[in-house]
């Protein structure tokens, strides 16, 4: 079966780095590390764990970032090598695998519809007692990623042991990483639940509180779905975005964000809206929670320079090496966190995995229609590309398309992009009451 | 030889192409035959001897009012408004006509033992001039003497202590104007009256104004019903001015209006080709035109800007008047007619201007699109009497590069209008609801209190001088501007003219009547 696979190769590395750093996220895949091979279906590690063959599988900022050589040195000894990436994963159960984690839902082939939760914690590995993170629910915090009866890897699709979605051949997950997909679902809707999950954290974990002021730089997939979740689960007074291509406006708009301006007016906008003045290019009030969903240099100064003092900065774009200054942040005693991915969380006393919360976000926002282009796996280059520009040529979310043949789109923008405006309905409305509405 | 009066060309074939100011730069237009080309007056006489009629001026005041000199008295307050780097434009050759004139004043003063002299630039709701503006509008002489000794104020419309509520008017108009000016025993008011909407009760009534008063008149109502407001008579925008200075005037307030008139001289001679018709040109003009166009096109933008701006106006006096407000400004409003007015036959389908580089908000500045849509809607529209010169339905060509570029320190509530206001909506009965909040956002009135920025609302100010033409034209049409610039404002952008004229064709159809309005120089045309 045909699969891409990472391969610890320095010079492609290197190679890639160069080529993407001219030519643009993605343009370096040629050269690079990544190649399409055929790949064996990897060992069940365990008795709780099932096989998945891929369906569709989403290719992520971060997998962008590893593949152009610019994800942080950080991450190195929690990947292993080779291995097949993709942790976007909407797949069936394999059929030959007997699992019976149907309930009802019914995939292609027989094998059930389900979403993969990619995380490998402590439960995945067997490390029994779980680290504290994973005890608490924490999975995406878990302290053992590099640790167990599996090779080091922060999530499927990072891990030499488990496979990955860009793959034919399918990957392995533990049975409380497999999330049944209902009917009411599509494909492209389910695909995005894993993008959702890590937006849905963020916003359940960003501290805001009813009537704040809340800024989303960014609007790719993690910003858009950051918009959605913040809109649908929280009830800021202002959501305001910066969102630097029409389509994503547009989006952002439908989505439920009240202000969506250019990136570059946003701090103004924010200002506006505070009511603030100004020194040292940085508001004396400003937004209670700037959530960062670019993670550069530019866009973490940017957040430090529109939050209010005492205010929050989250981070959910996966950052690199950035150069800040960080005197504003002391001064005004801005707090800064990191959102990554998902487990558990605490929605009015209740505890609630990530996964079903953003299952119900996708449902009721529509973020299905983010799935912009799809593309079969011979052509990854061509998909890498896409994705790597996916704003400037209007796209979103590009995903891997491992479905049978007839059951593959044409991978086009407008086509898939049409249909699904026409599928559902978009309004802003839909995506969230107005506030004071009765429910 | 006398100067000419204006000129209406009609093209034909043998007519050499148009000039059309292009920002800073020039586009030469071939327009199609029939076309009407208004030219302005050719610049009339100076006064021979501007200091001697100022003097008699004040000698002999206008009005029941009595000579300057007899006003004055020792231990008396005695405030000097004048007017602010609005005007002229460009700016004026040293010595300004301010200087001029308030050296004179200020002579009377001395003489008549006054010791309590304030001078105040009279912004309204504009920008700080800078010292070095102050210094050429006043002169070195009353800079020195004033300045240092805190005693060169300019109007600040956000200081409450400095700020006298007068009353309401008839109309339930607030009067509240500067409480220095107010509550001097005489305020002396000098202006520049460039056009005929300048001058009158509107020198105190807007200049020395606040938020509060200011925004009973401008609006965009009042300004949609001031028809034009270059015509006091069919201005709501002056109905309103003159009862607040009537209320002013009853209130107590001594004002004694001096007020000035300026002939066409626009520019320098190296610029000498603007004040020509095409068809008069030279061999001098031509090579003229040709360095300027050829140069300017090598010109990187900012600079190409700074060398427009550094043009000093030869511009020179024509007329001084002064004594009581109304009979002073009846006299001026004549003398403005008396240069700048040009009879025109009836209205077109279609009126073309090329916009210049600069218009009364951009002194030292950049020209954003909103000042450009100002310029050519509010103002150069504005330029008639009796009926504008596009018909009703009819379109407006403008000619600028409208670049997407704002001035952060002059103009930075322009920034948040354009991006914020301009992106909902551009009917200017339609952003009153924003005004509330730019007019008062801490931030907009700390940089028009300490900085250089036009206070919050002033772009609000400019959409609605735009009010009328708005209302009144099917379509307006921007040649050679920034694209997104252009649709943000609501025009339509245009690559060439004859583009603009065939998109034109489809609003007002085929055919259409044209009709250029040469200028500047300024002039202003009288419909029949």
């Amino acid at each position: 079966m045909k699969g891409l696979v990472f391969e610890r190769n320095l010079a492609r590395f290197a190679a890639s780095r160069l080529v993407s750093a001219v030519g643009g996220s993605g343009r370096g895949v040629a050269l690079g590390p990544l190649r399409l091979t055929d790949v064996e279906a990897p060992e069940l590690p365990g008795p709780d764990w099932h096989r998945v063959r891929p369906l569709l599988a989403g290719i992520c900022g971060s997998d962008l970032s590893t593949l152009d050589g610019r994800s942080s040195r950080y991450f190195e000894d929690v990947v292993s090598f080779p291995f097949v990436p993709g942790h976007e994963v909407l797949g069936v159960i394999d059929e030959d695998d007997g699992a019976t984690h149907a309930r009802g839902a019914t995939g292609e082939g027989g094998g059930a519809r389900v979403v993969v939760e990619p995380v490998l914690g402590c439960v995945a590995r067997g490390i029994d007692p779980p680290c504290p993170a994973c005890a608490r629910g924490r999975t995406g915090g878990c302290e053992r990623v590099a640790f167990g009866h599996l090779a080091p890897g922060l999530q499927i699709g990072f891990c030499a042991d488990t496979g990955g979605g860009w793959s034919a051949g399918g990957l392995v997950a533990h049975e409380s990483q497999l999330h049944p997909v209902p009917d009411s679902l599509s494909d492209d809707d389910a695909v995005m639940v894993e993008p959702t999950a890590c937006a849905v954290h963020a916003a359940l974990d960003a501290a805001v509180d009813p009537g704040a002021t809340v800024a989303v730089l960014g609007a790719g997939t993690l910003g858009l779905c950051t918009v959605a979740a913040m809109a649908h689960l929280r009830t800021p007074g202002t959501l305001l975005v910066g969102a630097r291509y029409a389509h994503q406006r547009r989006l952002a708009e439908e989505l439920g964000a009240d202000v969506v301006v250019d990136p570059d007016q946003l701090t103004r906008a924010v200002r506006r809206r505070s009511r603030s003045l100004e020194f040292s290019n940085t508001l004396t009030g400003g937004a209670d929670v700037v959530v960062d969903c670019v993670g550069s240099d530019q866009s973490l100064a940017q957040a430090l320079a529109m939050v209010r003092p005492r205010g929050r900065v989250v981070l959910v774009g996966m950052p690199g090496r950035v150069t800040v200054d960080l005197a504003s942040l002391w001064h005004r005693e801005v707090s800064i966190s990191g959102a990554y991915a998902y487990g558990t969380e605490l929605v009015d006393g209740t505890h609630r995995r990530t996964f079903d919360i953003a299952m119900e976000v996708v449902a009721a926002t529509g973020l299905g229609r983010l799935v912009s282009a799809r593309y079969p796996l011979e052509r990854f280059e061509e998909a890498l590309a896409h994705a790597g520009a996916a704003g400037s040529r209007g796209a979103v979310k590009v995903v891997f398309d491992l479905r049978r043949p007839a059951m593959r789109a044409t991978p086009s923008v407008t086509r898939g992009a049409a249909r699904r405006q026409q599928d559902r309905p978009t309004s802003r409305t839909t995506a969230r009451p107005k506030k004071g509405s009765p429910p | 030889m006398s100067p000419r009066p204006g000129f209406v060309l009609e093209v034909d074939r043998s007519t050499p192409p148009t000039l059309f100011w292009h920002g800073e730069g020039f586009r030469l237009e071939r327009l199609p035959t029939g076309s009407r080309v208004l030219y302005a007056p050719e610049p009339i006489d100076a006064l021979d001897d501007p200091v001697g009629a100022i003097r008699h001026a004040l000698a002999d005041p206008l009005g029941d009012s009595a000579p300057l000199a007899s006003l004055l008295r020792p231990g008396m307050k005695l405030t000097i408004a004048f007017d602010d780097i609005s005007l002229p434009l460009p700016p004026m050759r040293s010595p300004d006509v301010r200087q001029m004139v308030i050296e004179e004043v200020l002579e009377l003063a001395a003489g008549a033992g006054v010791d309590d002299v304030v001078l105040i630039a009279a912004l309204a709701l504009h920008r700080r001039m800078t010292d070095a503006e102050l210094r050429h509008a006043l002169g070195d002489r009353v800079f020195d003497s004033f300045a240092p000794h805190g005693l060169l104020w300019q109007h600040d419309a956000e200081d409450p202590d400095e700020l006298v509520h007068l009353g309401l008017t008839d109309q339930g108009e607030d009067v509240e104007i500067n409480k220095r000016a107010a509550t001097s025993d005489l305020l002396v008011y000098v202006n520049i009256n460039l056009v005929a909407m300048d001058g009158g009760h509107k020198s105190v009534a807007t200049g020395l104004a606040s938020y509060r008063s200011l925004r009973h008149h401008h609006n965009a109502r009042t300004m949609a019903h001031s028809r034009s407001f270059m015509d006091q008579h069919r201005s709501e925008l002056h109905s309103s001015n003159w009862r607040m200075g009537r209320l002013i005037a009853a209130a107590g307030v001594k004002v004694f209006q001096i007020e000035t008139t300026l002939n066409t001289d626009t520019f320098p001679e190296q610029f000498r080709f603007l004040q020509r018709r095409e068809w008069e040109w030279n061999a001098r003009d031509r090579a003229g035109f040709l360095a300027s166009s050829k140069a300017l096109e090598a010109t990187p933008a900012r600079l190409a800007r700074s060398i427009f701006h550094s043009i000093r106006s030869p511009h020179r006096m024509t007329s001084v008047q002064a004594g009581e407000v109304e009979a002073v400004h009846a006299r001026t409003t004549e003398n403005v007619y008396a240069q700048q007015l040009l009879e025109v036959d009836g209205q077109s389908d279609v009126l073309t201007m090329g916009l210049p580089y600069i218009c009364p908000y951009n002194v030292n500045s950049i020209m954003n699109p909103i000042l450009v849509a100002c310029l050519g809607l509010g103002y150069f529209f504005n330029m008639y009497r009796g009926k504008p010169l596009v018909r009703a339905g009819g379109v407006v060509i403008l000619s600028h590069p409208t670049p997407w570029a704002f001035h952060p320190g002059h103009h930075p509530s322009y920034i948040d209008f354009f991006e914020q206001v301009l992106a909902e909506t551009t009917d200017p009965a339609e952003i009153g609801k924003y005004e509330e909040a730019f007019a008062t956002d801490p931030w907009y009135v700390h940089l028009y209190r300490t900085g250089h920025a036009y206070h919050g609302v002033h772009p609000f100010y400019m959409w609605y001088w735009c009010a009328h033409a708005l209302e009144h034209v099917g379509a307006v049409i921007v040649v050679g501007g920034d694209r997104a610039a252009v649709r943000r404002l609501g025009f339509k952008p245009a690559s060439t003219m004859a583009d603009a004229l065939e998109m034109a064709a489809d609003v007002v159809g085929p055919d259409p009547s044209i009709t250029h309005l040469h200028s500047p120089p300024l002039l202003m045309a009288d419909v029949r």
